[in-house]
């Protein structure tokens, strides 16, 4: 088939590029979705939580860096550099819900939106003032000389964001599924006080759903970093994007924050080659989708529509 | 010294009418609206076109800056005001996004990233206002801040405050009383626009030239600190809030130490402003003025005996 | 011809069944009393009548003329009132004010039909006498509840009896033909249960049709004309107070099954 007049060989080069990522957005969408689940409400610094992740990350890995040990030290302190990301971010996410979050649990809605919006600004420009608001660049831990596949060209790391995204959510699916904090998880989001009483521990499930939610953001941070640059705003956008992907797939719902991380990635990219949208309009796209699903399916695809009790 | 002092206030005031407009959204209606710095962009916008390409005159662009501003007001309100709470506001965001998007994009109009440059001061009295005459403009534009603050008072006194106020308090019981929520919302948020955008208008006209980089994101949100923090659903706590943000952002320039602080300061303030009323005075400095519509309405119905 | 009826109405919530293909008959000047266990589809059926919830199929037909897809702030106006399970009162209004905004729509000037929101903010001499008969009206429900003395308290510091009274009073000022009351004496002592049941009797002798969701038997059985039992969302049985305390599956329905 040849969809919109554009060569096979291209259109998989377009279906990878946006199904890469499609995965970066899936990994981020999973904390808005999580903490949406329990909390209803935004967690409008997870983007700055992302950042401040990658930032760990970065500096990890430059403290350490030494191509004269060779490729297996190189992606040894890597795959460090990302578990130390993880740790930063999770510990950041679960300590700024307790000192800007928690307080304004009983608040009005309004509040801990607009405590959450003041907690990224902050983040953003401590970090412009320490790092510095020049982007930085991750160098690839491994060869990324693109490989020739159908007649269209794939980067390792192209390939190492779908399988890490794969991985990641694998497990945050089974674990949520399968084990019994994740089940606890599931009460807590359904029923807080129920959950309550029947003897789950709910602070410390909201600490776990930040710190599960903020460590995925901070492994797509890292991500980001290796495919493009590191900096202080660097989760702004790709926390926005990401928000959408989740609202698209039904915010509260974790499969859906897959599939509209996955969607709007790929929409991105073939809104630019099939609609010939410039390059610049490219954020436009997602947010007309935001505007879009809220028209015509608010509750998201996955979802079941469910009016606020009365 | 003197002229940078006028300078602060002529700020002060165009972001005070903007706040005032936002401040009637999320203070008085209780809709989080992430997008005035859009609104003021349009307005502001619309008047550097019309005074350049078209070569009107400045008032009766600043009238078509408010109506576009809030036309668009419509267009956005339409869909999203069905949305809860936190989805509004992000749409609402996504919205300012795409507005800069499109300046920024837009060159055959709006110049694209280079702004437009060489708009004509106002005239008034036979001449022509630049923006050396500060002294003309600090009158002309809180001669606009007074204008905005009794026509807000006005609606919150009028039986349309009543209605906002209790779509704030519970919009399904509001529903159920036979109010239109959807009509009132949308008025607020498009009342809320026209005035921003007749506060960017004035900023066109003052500056005498327009950049797309300066209504982002952070714009709307010291536009949100200033209705915050002088207290959410009060007109005069705003003007102060505004007083309050612009003296502190140009603290640093009026105290001559801008060299050695950074401007990141200022934004990290701005955060910490948000967080800190929201955990230890959600009601910000001043605080709201709850009116009693019932001792209103009997003042306002007494002549009627005459 | 019944004031109100219903037709097949059903509500679906997911999988699961609120309301299933409902047929009710409220004729006027009655008191019609809806009972049935807790999750029988009571208070669903209710929103989806005062259109604050959506039916998935039916209808509903009001004075002969389908509201099923009206939104709620026109059924209201079209002449249907309610009062909410868990009352939900204008908390930091006056008790005034709450009265006030019940009567918010009911402008009885033509002129005022057009421009409505600049007219108000004009403050034009007809909008006053608008805000008058609001004003007069406002008064004349706070006496019928004897709330005149609290009418400057904030709803939320009435005691819970004084709150039910004020939903009531609120919803009584937008004129409604009939109303619908969500367990009007859920919380109240048997004195108040005594003084609201006098209450709604006086609210049907002035005309007013009543519709209302109780788990108080006695309330229940004492005013209504007439009784429609609920269960899993079916409609088990109606009639009179007597002939519904006898009947077999409403009994099996709220003591289980004897039998086994």
């Amino acid at each position: 088939m040849n969809l919109f007049n554009i060569p096979s060989n291209e259109l998989l080069q377009h279906l990878i590029n946006g199904l890469t990522l499609g995965a970066i957005y899936s990994l981020i969408a999973l904390g808005y979705t999580m903490v949406y689940g329990i909390l209803k409400f935004i967690n409008f610094a997870h983007g700055e939580i992302l950042m401040a992740g990658t930032y760990a990350g970065y500096y990890f890995y430059y403290f350490l860096y030494d191509p004269s040990k060779g490729a297996a030290y190189t992606i040894g302190i890597f795959i460090a550099a990302l578990v130390i990301a993880m740790i930063a971010s999770a510990i950041l996410g679960v300590v700024i819900e307790k000192v800007a979050y928690k307080p304004l649990r009983k608040a009005p809605r309004l509040a801990p939106l607009l405590s959450a919006i003041g907690v990224s600004i902050i983040l953003a420009n401590l970090a412009a003032l320490f790092f510095g608001t020049k982007s930085k660049k991750f160098e690839y831990p491994f060869n990324n000389s693109s490989m020739d596949i159908g007649g269209s060209s794939i980067t390792p790391n192209q390939l190492m964001i779908l399988a890490v995204g794969l991985i990641m959510m694998a497990g945050l699916k089974l674990f949520v599924d399968r084990t019994r904090l994740g089940k606890a998880m599931r009460a807590t989001s359904q029923n807080q006080p129920v959950a309550a009483l029947m003897g789950i521990n709910v602070n410390l499930i909201i600490s776990l759903t930040f710190a599960i939610g903020s460590a995925l953001a901070a492994v797509a941070g890292v991500l980001i970093a290796l495919e493009y640059k590191v900096y202080p705003t660097m989760g702004t956008m790709a926390g926005l994007k990401a928000f959408i992907a989740a609202v698209v797939g039904g915010i509260g719902n974790i499969s859906g924050a897959m599939l509209g991380g996955i969607i709007l990635g790929l929409l991105e990219t073939f809104g630019v080659v099939i609609l010939g949208i410039p390059q610049g309009l490219k954020d436009t796209i997602a947010f007309s989708v935001l505007i879009l699903i809220l028209l015509l399916r608010p509750s998201g695809i996955l979802m079941k529509n469910i009016r606020e009790k009365v | 010294m003197l002229n940078f002092i006028l300078l602060i206030f002529i700020y002060i005031g165009i972001y005070a009418i903007a706040a005032m407009g936002l401040n009637l959204i999320v203070g008085y209606t209780g809709l989080l609206s992430l997008c005035q710095a859009g609104f003021l962009a349009i307005g502001a916008y619309t008047t550097a076109v019309l005074m350049t390409t078209f070569h009107m005159g400045f008032w009766e662009s600043m009238i078509i800056s408010g109506f576009i501003a809030s036309l668009f007001g419509i267009l956005i309100g339409i869909p999203t005001l069905r949305l809860k709470g936190d989805y509004l506001a992000i749409a609402t965001l996504g919205f300012g996004e795409i507005v800069r998007n499109v300046i920024l994009n837009w060159d055959s109009v709006t110049k694209g990233p280079m702004g437009i440059n060489g708009i004509p001061g106002p005239s008034i009295f036979g001449t022509t206002l630049s923006s050396m005459d500060k002294p003309a403009w600090i009158v002309i534009i809180w001669i606009f801040v007074a204008a905005t603050y009794y026509f807000i008072r006005r609606i919150i006194r009028s039986r349309v405050g009543r209605a906002l106020e209790a779509i704030r308090e519970d919009e399904i019981a509001a529903s159920s009383m036979g109010i239109n929520t959807a009509k009132y919302k949308i008025g607020a948020f498009t009342t809320g626009a026209f005035l921003a955008g007749i506060a960017g208008s004035l900023f066109a006209a003052f500056n005498q030239s327009v950049a797309p980089l300066t209504f982002d994101f952070m714009m709307s949100i010291m536009i949100l600190c200033m209705a915050v923090l002088g207290g959410l659903g009060n007109s005069f706590a705003t003007i102060v809030g505004a007083v309050i943000i612009v003296l502190a952002s140009e603290l640093p320039r009026l105290m001559g130490i801008s060299h050695i602080i950074p401007p990141q300061l200022n934004q990290i303030l701005f955060g910490l402003i948000l967080v800190l009323m929201m955990i230890y005075r959600p009601q910000g400095i001043i605080g709201r003025i709850k009116l009693n519509y019932a001792k209103i309405v009997k003042e306002e119905i007494s002549d009627l005996e005459k | 011809m019944p004031l109100l009826y219903t037709q097949n109405l059903r509500r679906e919530f997911g999988g699961v069944i609120a309301v299933a293909d409902v047929d009710i008959e409220i004729f006027k000047d009655s008191i019609t009393g809806l009972i049935g266990p807790n999750g029988a589809g009571k208070t669903t059926l209710f929103n989806t009548i005062t259109g604050l919830d959506f039916p998935t199929s039916g209808h509903v037909f009001f004075k002969g003329e389908d509201i099923t897809e009206l939104p709620a702030y026109k059924i209201t106006r079209s002449g249907i009132a309610r009062t909410f399970q868990n009352i939900r009162l204008f908390k930091d209004m006056t008790v005034f004010e709450n009265v006030m905004i019940g009567r918010h729509f009911r402008g009885n000037n033509p002129k005022i039909v057009k421009n409505k929101f600049l007219n108000f903010i004009l403050g034009r001499i007809y909008v006053k006498k608008e805000e008058k008969d609001i004003y007069e009206n406002s008064i004349k429900w706070l006496n019928f509840f004897n709330l005149l003395d609290m009418r400057d308290e904030y709803a939320k510091n009435l005691p819970y009896g004084k709150q039910r009274e004020l939903e009531i009073a609120r919803a009584l000022a937008t004129e409604p033909e009939i109303l619908f009351l969500d367990e009007p004496a859920a919380g109240m002592n048997p004195q108040e249960t005594d003084s609201l049941m006098k209450t709604i009797k006086r609210i049907r002798d002035l005309g007013i049709t009543v519709v209302l969701i109780e788990h108080d038997m006695k309330l229940v059985m004492n005013i209504c004309d007439k009784i429609i039992v609920l269960n899993y969302g079916k409609k088990i049985a109606e009639g009179t107070p007597s002939q519904v305390q006898n009947n077999k599956d409403v009994i099996e329905a709220y003591l289980g099954k004897t039998d086994d």
